[in-house]
Order: C-alpha cells, then structure tokens, then sequence
C-alpha cells in the first residue's frame, strides 16, 4: 500500500499487523490471555509487550491486541472457541487503522502540535496508552518507550495525521 | 522647535546607536536604530502625527508605549499578502527596511478630507446611526452606510491569501507565569527555586516589564540592570524552565487553560519564509501567576487628543529606553505622584519642563521640594481647559480649581510641545477577570483590584494587583511564585504571603478620576480609539442609559480593538458622576479575549490547505482518481460522483452509467458506508430496543432493512442489517452518519441498558464494499466467488454469505440499492484493489461500467428507495417517508415508538412521500421546489421536492416530494411555481421503475 506510506522527522509507518477487540469481563481476558499466550493490562492506560504485539488498555472492558499479521489470522478463531459460553465480543479490526511511529528526543513536543495530552515522562511513562485527539482525527496513543510512540489510526485518516505530522516537524527547534 | 533634525538623546537607553536602521513611514524614508520600537523611532524623527482617529478623523499623535496605544495604529507591509493592519506601532519592532503606512486618512495624513466629518460632528452624537440616519428609509443602504463604513475605520485587510506558516502547540507546566516585570521574573525565580515547571512569557522583546525604563534602580542594593541580567541567567540556566518572548497571553478559560501567541518573525528584516511567523501555545498551567502590571491613565479634558499630548509615564519610557526626547518644552498635566518623576527626568535630560498642574490640593513635599530644585513650576488645584495646535500641540491653558474642582475664570497659557498627562494606573487585571475572577474597587487607589480567587489555581502580583512600590512588587512576586509552587506540589509553601496593599489614599502612586471640566468648550476625549467624548457619555446618560453595559454599546466606548485599556475606567468614572453613584456600584464592563489582537492565522494553524479537515479516501481511491472520477464530498469522505468518458458531461454519464446497471452489469465503490460490527449475547435484543423493526426474529444469514428514530419519532438514520452469526450483527449506517449513529447506540448501551452484554465495534474501515449491480451480476461474480451458493434459493434477496473472492475472505451481501439483482462484496481494504480489478475483468464481456454515486441517487429514486437527510428531512415519521410497514407490529417498545403516537404525528395531514411526473416529461424540476394545490394559488404550499432526477431508463423527468397527505393524492396535479414559469405535475406513487420488485428478486 504505498498511498499509505508515511515518513518524516521521526516518523514513520509501521509493518501491517493483526489487531483484535475483545470486549467483555475479566473472565474473558483471563480466558483469553491464556488461549493466547499473552499479557493482558487490568491497569488502567497501560500497555502490557508481548513477542510481536501488545494489549492496550481502552477501557474497563474493552483491550485492543496487536499481534503479528500471520498469527492474526487464526487468532480470533483461537480466541472464539476459548471464549465460548462467556459473554464476549471479539471484533477484527485487522485493517481498520495503521500503525505509526513517531520517535526521537522530540517526539512529545512533536506530537503536542496536535495532541493536548500531557507526555511529561511521569506523567504518561513508557507503557501508558490511551485514546485520545491528534489535531482532528481520533488516535490510540502508546508510549512503547520514553522516545518512541505508536499510534493507532483509522486508515482513512492516516495521510492527514501523517502529513500534519511533518507539517509541525519543521517547526520543531533545529528542525530544518 | 521643529527645525531639530534628531531628536535622540547623546546617550543611555537600551538601543544600539550603532545599528542604525533606515524604514519608511507614509513613503519617507527614516533612520532609527537596532531596538526602536516603530513608535520611538518615529519620535526621534519629530514625527508626532501618526494617524486619523476613527469617527472625526481628528489628527492623533502617539499616547502610549506599550500594548495600550490607542492611536498609533498602522499598516506594515512586506508585501501584497504580507500585509498587516492596525499593529500599534508602540509595538511594532524596527528593522531595517521596514514599510509602515498611515491609516484612515485621504489623501495625505497631514490633508485629510475625512477630516471635514468632524465639522459635522454636531450630527454625530453618541448613538447618531440610531438617530440621524434614519431618513428617509432607503437611504440607509445606498447612501448613509457606504459613506459611513467609508469614512470610519481602520486598515485594511490583506486581499491575496496568506503566504505565511503558523505553528501551534499545546504545552503543560506547573507555573505559568504571564509578564516578565519585576513580579513576574521574582514569581518565576522562586517558583523554578522550588522545583516547578515554570513557563514564563512577555509581549515584549526583551523581558524586564518597567525596569528597561528604568536601569539605574536600584534593587535591593545593586542596579536594576545587574538584578534583571542575573535573574535571567538564573532562569536561562534552568532546563524546567520556558522563556517565550515576543508572547502575548491574551486568553485565559476554565481551569488555567490560557492562550499564548508567540510572534516568532515579524521583528525579522529578512525571515526565513519557511519558518513560521508566529506560534499558538495552548498551555494548561497547573498554576497561574498574572504579574500583568498597570497602564497609566489619560486625564479627560478638553483638546487632550492632539499630536504632542502624550502618557507621563510613556514619555518616561521613550527618553529612558529608547533615547528619545518626545519635546522640548513641556507641561504635565497630574492628578498623581508618579508623573512627577517623568517630569524630573525629562527636564533632567534637556527637556524643559515649564510647569506640573496637579489637580490635587495636597501634595508630597518631597516631591514639591524636588521639583523646586529642579527649576520646575508647580500649580495645585489646576488643570488643562484647552489646547491649542493642528497636528501638533503648541499651547496649554491652565486653570485653577475651586475646592469642588469646578474651573475659577482666568487661564494661563503655557507655550509647549509636549502635553503629559497622569491619572494613576489601572491594574491590568484582564486575565483575572477573563477567568471569571471578581474584581473590587479599591477607594485610596481608585482603582479595581482583583480578589483573590477562594479555589481557582491562579494568583495575581505586582502592580496588576495595585501594588506600585518596586521593593513591595518583587517580594509580592516571590510570594506568589512561592504560593504557586507549592500549589503545584513544589516546595513547602513558606515565605507566601502576598504583600499587603496600600492603604491610604497619601501612597506615591494613587491616582484620581478625571472629571469633565464644567463649561468646557471642544472634544473631550475619553475613548481614543473610537472617538469618544464626555459628551457622548453624558448624552447616554440623559437619554437614560443606567448599566454600563448598554452606555458602552450605545457610545461604543470601550469597543476598539484595544477594548478600552486606556478609557474604561475614565468612562466608568464619568458614567458615575453622571448617575450620581459610586464608581464600585457602576461597575466595570466585561474584559474579553483577546487582550490583544490576535492574526487568523495563528488560530487557524497547521489547519488549512490539504490539512484544514481530514480528507478521507477509500481504498479504490487512487483507481477512480486514475479513471478520471469527478469527486464529491459526502462527510469528510471523497466518493466518485460519476466517471466521465472522453466527451462526456454530467449528464450523459450518469445516463450511460445507469442505462449500463439496468441493462447490463455496474460496478460502485460502496466502502464509505458506516459499518458497526454488534456483538454479544444480547445483541438482537439491544437491537429491538433501538430499531423500530425486529432483528431478535432475523435468521442467521438473512438481512434486512433497519430504521432508526429519534426519541420524538422522527427517522434519525436507516441502513442494512445482516445477522452473520447467532450473537453477531453487520450494522450498515448511512455515509454520514456513521459516527453519530455509533455514539447514538453506545449512548443507550451505557447508560439506559448497561446490563445487556452487547457491544459496538466500528468497522467502517475493516470492510472495502465494492457493489455489483444489474443483471449479469450473479453470472460474473460466481466465476469469482467460492464458498457460496449464488442461487437465488440458496443466496435470496437480503441474505449474507461468508465467502472467498479471489481466494480473499468476504462476507457476501445479496442486497441492492439500485433495484437490480445485486450483490455487495465486503473485503478487507488491502485486497479491495486486486478483487475490483478481477470483477472488472471478468465483467468486461458484459459491458460493465463503474458508476458513481449521482447514478445511485438515479438509480435509487426510480424505486422510490429515500435518502435520509434528503427526502426523510429530520421532520419525517416512518409513515410519512412511506416506510411504516416497517414497524414490528408486536414489539413492545423502541425508541421513538411513544411520541409516534401523538396526535401531530398522525394528523391526516402530514407531508408523505410521493412521486411527481411532469406534464412535460423533459422538464426536470429543481429540488426544494414548492408544491402548490391549484395553479397560482398563493396559499401555503403542499409540500416540496426533494429528490428529481432524469432517469434514463423511463426516458423522463422523476421527482420525489413530500406532500400534504400526498398518498390520498395520486392522480392529483400539482403546480410548481418558478422563477421562469409555473409547471404543472401530477402526483403519483413514488416507485416508477419495477414496481413488482421482479428485477431484484431475479
């Protein structure tokens, strides 16, 4: 998908990955991190790695799974049959949005061009996640590490974030 | 006195003499130098006349030296887009090269036609477009308004688009700090001594507020320059903290939300036209400290608004600052201390001072000790009644005052230049107010001081909360650094306290209120900006203005761009004196957003161009913009409107690209369609609950066509409902209304029905939907699919499949928004390109033709299907729209069922959707037309169109309509009045195609 291809100051476009919403109670997460074998956050805006992907914290019932492309692909069938008999959702939102990463020392200021969140590293530390606004789009926010975020966006807004991405990065200090 | 080439002093200031800068001002060319401000450049050119004022096109000359100069206002221009009017030239920076023009003047400042209006400023008294315009009525808009708008005004706006870059930034810290005066630069030391995240910023160049006017001080013991140097190498040193110069805070919300706009590159001779001009900082300071300081204000007399007649304390800041003499003989005119001191300087500098005339009857002996020494006559009880002088002032007339301040008979006029005037300072307390903040009217300082707020994290110091003693002001500073740290959670919140106001009236700098002069003849300013006078304010007041709200809007006091910085509280005094009230009880009018005027550009940002909304595509984008689609906007979203050939019109493709899906095989980009993936247990009882129709009885499988109503019964949104499994919906949402519809229903999940286990997912962008259309569909799509039975047994109308295309999972619609037998394949977006590109291929022995969404309308419309938002309008019941059917009979509720029942949603009467079918079938009628019963009836109409079209396939013109009880008036004709004519049409029923549905169950 080159149309979908974004790099700037920092900024680039993540491999496509397999992603999976699985709503529901703790049971289910319990059921399905073990179906798995991964991590699943019960804290609030964190983010738990696993090899190749990651759960994030959406909400108190609501995770989104990242998980390699390839294994997507039986995942939600894996996760159905764990999940059988608890009530559950499991939704493939596999292309819905595309990942992209925005990295270095000025990363957070970078992406305070748009996003009124508060990145102090106390404040919002490696691991945290959440969804929030970057200028007009909807995004998911994680802070993989203190200098590298990933964010989740909707493929039909990713030119937009992407280009007002590296609209703000000449206007970073020593940006040029 | 005019003869002086320069008026520069030999020495001191904080200019570099040696950087000299040459600019233009109304086309000569000047020299000022590195550090001029446009304003002190111009004084040290002898330039005094710098602008017309507003209403009488008065000469004016420069008042101030900061961000309130009410006069001063002028265009710069870089060039034909870089154009910027009405900046105040008191804070213009100087570079070189600079172009800078007068404003509101014709032809020439110095000869200015306009100024003729003010001969007739007997006609234009406060309010006079209420009054003197009035007659005769037409003449309002041909004549009176096109000469007033004219006459008054400022600069004008740029015509060309702005070239320029703007940055935005939303930023957090513990302590804002908003002015680098001596308070603020004390506040934010302390605060970042503590350990905070300090932000600190200053309209100005350079940070030093009042000190820069004043580098001998001394502060606590050494000179303020060393103090000012060392605190700023304290603060440059520290990584927590922020310096943004050349920033005005100029808006403050709810919860410490403030604005700041960092002008990054209008000081600049040659800026990089690639970096951005200037930087919106939306900060969240966790604490907020407003160390804003005063501005002086004017005294209110007869004449005080020529060119010469200037702020003491401006003039302080000119000769001290900036090097400049703004005369050499001057009178100063006081009703406070503090001017005595500009006057001390000034004649120390070579200025001769010819006379201080102080209202007051008592003043410091100090100061009249000092002033003896200086050689400086002084008058007690005395005032100015008039001036003398065209464009520049060359006389003063001095009365004595009776001990109720009324004029005794005599005058003395003093020859001079320079007319200084002080009424005190008025605390800038516009920040603490814009916070909601309350304000009280301080008596010895006559002046509104704010109150501390109880709970709000902000505080104010210094002089913006009436504090003008330097050693009070830097402590009161500290204090409330200190006090916002701790708030902030840094340090351990002693040595707080702010420092205690003065309290009696005898303190150095507190001031009066100017009164009007009793029998005074000439103008009065007390609005600069908007011309306006004593007169006018009195007038409002006899006419019977009592809030100061209304005087302000009736006179327009207050409302230039400056809002009144320097006249409100000169206004507000004589609005009192007028209504015989305290000034406490008059009250203060409300301070807004800006504090200063604000470019468009640093609002809009990063957001114009490609990147003003987010333009959304669909993955067959690229291919329709490669087959020479014509767009459309639908929402955010891009969609192919029709595909024209080489040769083509609107028309004649949409007619081929219909004739193609009724005959033969069309092939639509459907992707934009809202999509909400329900799952769950509950998920077909939860939607029973929303619906009006029953999905709980829906087989697996199978679809069916939903409508969703408002609470009061009007049709909100419709689309398709597949069941794709037993506890699994496929929720289709018009285009646009996708997001609304899934809040919509998260809304009632949350918090109607929170214990149903159903949830939303939106999969708008999961599923590409690529729609194939008309008869050889199901020929052309089985040769591609796998996994699925196309048989009109096994896959009927309104079922789903799970299938293969192209060796792609899809899940398979038998659905059709175009009447014909027809499918709509869902795939993932990243392989919709490859399986598009196969069903072309194999539909190329059947003709097939993409099409765009003006053939859908067509297509759509010849069945009678209605768009809702186009013929269902957010007034429709589901029986008006024709869809009642619709309704499951047996369900208990669903939202909106109750307010169905009311009597206005079935009266007889109500619109209902029909077709109409022109008498002529080649007219096509235009949508929004009104229905008329009987033919130039100039009754109410029936109703209205909303959708017609030429459909292709009937050879004729279709409309659809909402009528008065439209379905009891089949056969009817109806008349449809134009501008042109009146077409008669004949009401029918709105399916003109296929009505047996024969071609869709095929």
């Amino acid at each position: 998908m080159p149309e979908l291809s974004f790099a700037g100051p920092g900024v680039r476009t993540l491999p496509p990955a397999a992603r999976l919403v699985l709503r529901g109670a703790l049971a289910v997460r319990t059921a399905a991190a073990r179906a798995l074998n991964i991590s699943i956050p019960e804290q609030a805006c964190r983010a738990l790695d696993h090899a190749g992907g990651a759960a994030l914290w959406l909400g108190p019932d609501e995770r989104l799974l990242l998980l390699p492309r390839a294994e997507g692909l039986t995942a939600a069938d894996t996760l159905e049959s764990a999940l059988r008999g608890l009530p559950h959702a499991v939704v493939d939102v596999s292309q819905r949005q595309i990942a992209l990463a925005v990295s270095g020392a000025q990363a957070p200021a970078l992406l305070n061009a748009g996003c009124p969140l508060n990145l102090d590293l106390q404040l919002f530390p490696a691991g945290a996640c959440t969804r929030t606004v970057f200028a007009k789009a909807e995004i998911v926010l994680w802070r993989r590490r203190s200098d590298e975020f990933h964010l989740e966006v909707w493929r039909s807004f990713a030119a937009y974030v992407a280009g007002y991405l590296s609209e703000a990065a000449r206007d970073l200090p020593g940006a040029a | 006195m005019s003869a002086r080439i320069s008026w520069r002093t030999a020495a001191g200031g904080l200019i570099h003499r040696d950087r000299r800068l040459r600019f233009r001002f109304d086309g000569r060319t000047l020299t000022g130098v590195q550090g001029d401000t446009l304003a002190s450049a111009l004084l040290a050119n002898g330039v005094h006349l710098v602008g017309r004022s507003f209403k009488y096109h008065r000469p004016r000359g420069i008042l101030a030296a900061g961000a309130e100069e009410p006069n001063a206002l002028v265009t710069v221009r870089r060039d034909a887009a870089r154009c910027t009017p009405n900046l105040r030239a008191t804070q213009v920076e100087l570079y070189e090269g600079l172009q800078a023009v007068s404003q509101n003047r014709w032809p020439s400042l110095r000869v200015d036609a306009g100024a003729l209006g003010g001969l007739l400023a007997g006609f234009l008294p406060a309010g006079f477009y209420y009054k003197t315009f009035m007659w005769p009525r037409r003449a309002w808009t041909a004549c009176y308004e096109p000469l007033i708008r004219a006459a008054a005004g400022l600069g004008r706006a740029p015509e060309h688009p702005d070239p320029d870059r703007y940055a935005q930034r939303y930023a957090h810290c513990d302590v804002l700090v908003v002015g680098a005066g001596p308070a603020g630069l004390a506040a934010a030391t302390a605060a970042a001594q503590r350990g905070a995240r300090v932000m600190l910023c200053d309209e100005q160049a350079d940070f030093g507020g009042s000190l820069l006017s004043d580098a001998e001080a001394l502060i606590e013991g050494q000179p303020a320059t060393a103090w000012l140097a060392e605190t700023l190498s304290e603060l440059q040193g520290n990584e927590r903290v922020t310096l943004l110069a050349r920033t005005s805070a100029f808006g403050c919300s709810p919860h410490n939300w403030i604005a700041l706009n960092e002008r990054l590159t209008d000081h600049l001779a040659n800026a990089d036209p690639a970096s951005a001009r200037e930087r919106l900082w939306q900060v969240r300071a966790q604490q907020l400290v407003i160390a804003t300081g005063a501005i002086e204000r004017p005294l209110v007399f007869p004449g005080n608004d020529r060119p010469g007649i200037m702020l003491a304390g401006a003039a302080r800041t000119y000769l001290r600052r900036y090097g400049v003499l703004p005369g050499a003989r001057a009178v100063l005119a006081t009703a406070c201390d503090a001017a005595y001191r500009c006057a001390f300087d000034l004649q120390a500098a070579g200025v001769r001072v010819a006379l201080i005339a102080d209202v007051r009857a008592q003043i410091n002996e100090a100061l009249q000790s000092e002033a003896q020494r200086s050689g400086i006559a002084v008058m007690t009880q005395a005032t100015v009644m008039a001036t003398h002088g065209r464009t520049r002032v060359r006389a003063a007339d001095i009365v004595r005052l009776d001990g109720n301040r009324k004029p005794l008979p005599g005058a003395r006029r003093e020859v001079c230049d320079l007319l200084l005037m002080s009424g005190g300072y008025t605390p800038s307390v516009h920040l603490h107010s814009q916070s909601r903040g309350a304000l009280a009217w301080n008596e010895p300082l006559q002046c509104f001081v704010p109150v501390p707020p109880a709970y709000a994290p902000l505080r104010s110091a210094g002089a913006c909360r009436g504090l003008f003693e330097r050693a009070a002001v830097i402590r009161d500073g500290r204090a409330a650094g200190a006090d916002a740290a701790h708030a902030a959670g840094h340090g351990d919140g002693s040595d707080n306290a702010p420092a205690a106001l003065p309290t009696s009236g005898g303190d150095a700098y507190a001031g009066a209120l100017p009164q009007p002069v009793p029998g005074a003849q000439g103008k009065a300013i007390v609005d600069w900006q908007n011309d306006v006078t004593v007169a006018d304010l009195s007038l409002a007041a006899r006419e019977g203005f009592r809030s100061i709200e209304h005087v302000k809007r009736y006179t327009t006091t207050g409302m230039a761009t400056d809002q009144g910085k320097t006249s409100n509280l000169n206004a507000l005094g004589i609005v009192a004196q007028q209504l015989a009230q305290p000034v406490a009880d008059v009250g203060l009018t409300t301070f807004r957003m800006p504090y200063t005027p604000v470019t468009f550009g640093s609002f809009a940002g990063y957001a114009r161009a490609s990147l003003f909304d987010p333009v959304r595509t669909t993955a067959l984008h690229p291919w329709a913009e490669q087959a020479g689609a014509v767009f459309e906007d639908v929402g955010a979203w891009k969609r192919a409107r029709y595909l024209p050939r080489a040769g083509e019109d609107m028309d004649a493709s949409v007619e081929r690209e219909c004739l193609a899906v009724r005959r033969q095989l069309g092939l639509f980009d459907a992707s934009t369609l809202g999509k909400i993936e329900v799952v769950g247990p509950d998920a077909a009882a939860f939607l029973d609950r929303m619906y009006v129709n029953s999905f709980s009885s829906l087989a697996v499988g199978r679809c069916r066509y939903g409508l969703l109503l408002r609470e009061d019964g009007f049709i909100f949104d419709d689309g398709v409902i597949a069941r794709v499994a037993e506890d699994r919906f496929h929720v289709t949402t018009t285009t646009g209304g996708a997001a609304r519809v899934l809040a919509w229903l998260e809304d009632y999940l949350q918090t109607q029905w929170p214990e149903l286990q159903a949830w939303l997912t939106s999969t708008t962008e999961q599923w590409a939907v690529l729609a194939l259309q008309g008869p050889c569909s199901r020929q052309v799509l089985g040769d591609l699919i796998d996994g699925a039975d196309l048989s009109p047994s096994a896959l009927p109308h309104m079922s789903v499949a799970h299938a293969r295309i192209c060796g792609v999972p899809a899940r398979l619609f038998r659905v059709s928004f175009t009447g014909e037998l027809g499918f709509e394949i869902n795939v993932p977006p990243e392989q919709a390109r490859a399986v598009w590109d196969a069903i072309l291929q194999a539909g190329q022995p059947h003709g097939i033709t993409v099409y765009g969404t003006e053939t859908m309308h067509v297509l759509r419309a010849e069945k009678g299907y209605v768009i809702v938002g186009q013929d269902a309008d957010g007034t429709s019941t589901p029986q008006d729209a024709g869809l009642g059917w619709l309704i499951g009979k047996n369900k208990p509720d669903f939202v909106g069922k109750r307010s169905l029942q009311r009597p206005a949603m079935l009266a007889k009467d109500r619109r209902q959707l029909v077709g109409l079918l022109t008498l002529d079938p080649t007219v096509v009628l235009d949508e929004g037309s009104q229905v008329m019963a009987q033919s130039r009836s100039r009754s109410r109409p029936l109703g209205h169109v909303t959708s017609s079209y030429r459909s292709p396939a009937l050879g004729r013109s279709i409309a659809l309509a909402m009528v008065g009880a439209g379905r009891a008036r089949h056969g009817d004709t109806v008349y449809l009045p134009t501008l042109q004519a009146e077409i008669p049409a004949q009401v029918v029923a709105p399916v003109f195609y296929d009505s047996a549905g024969e071609r869709l169950n095929a």
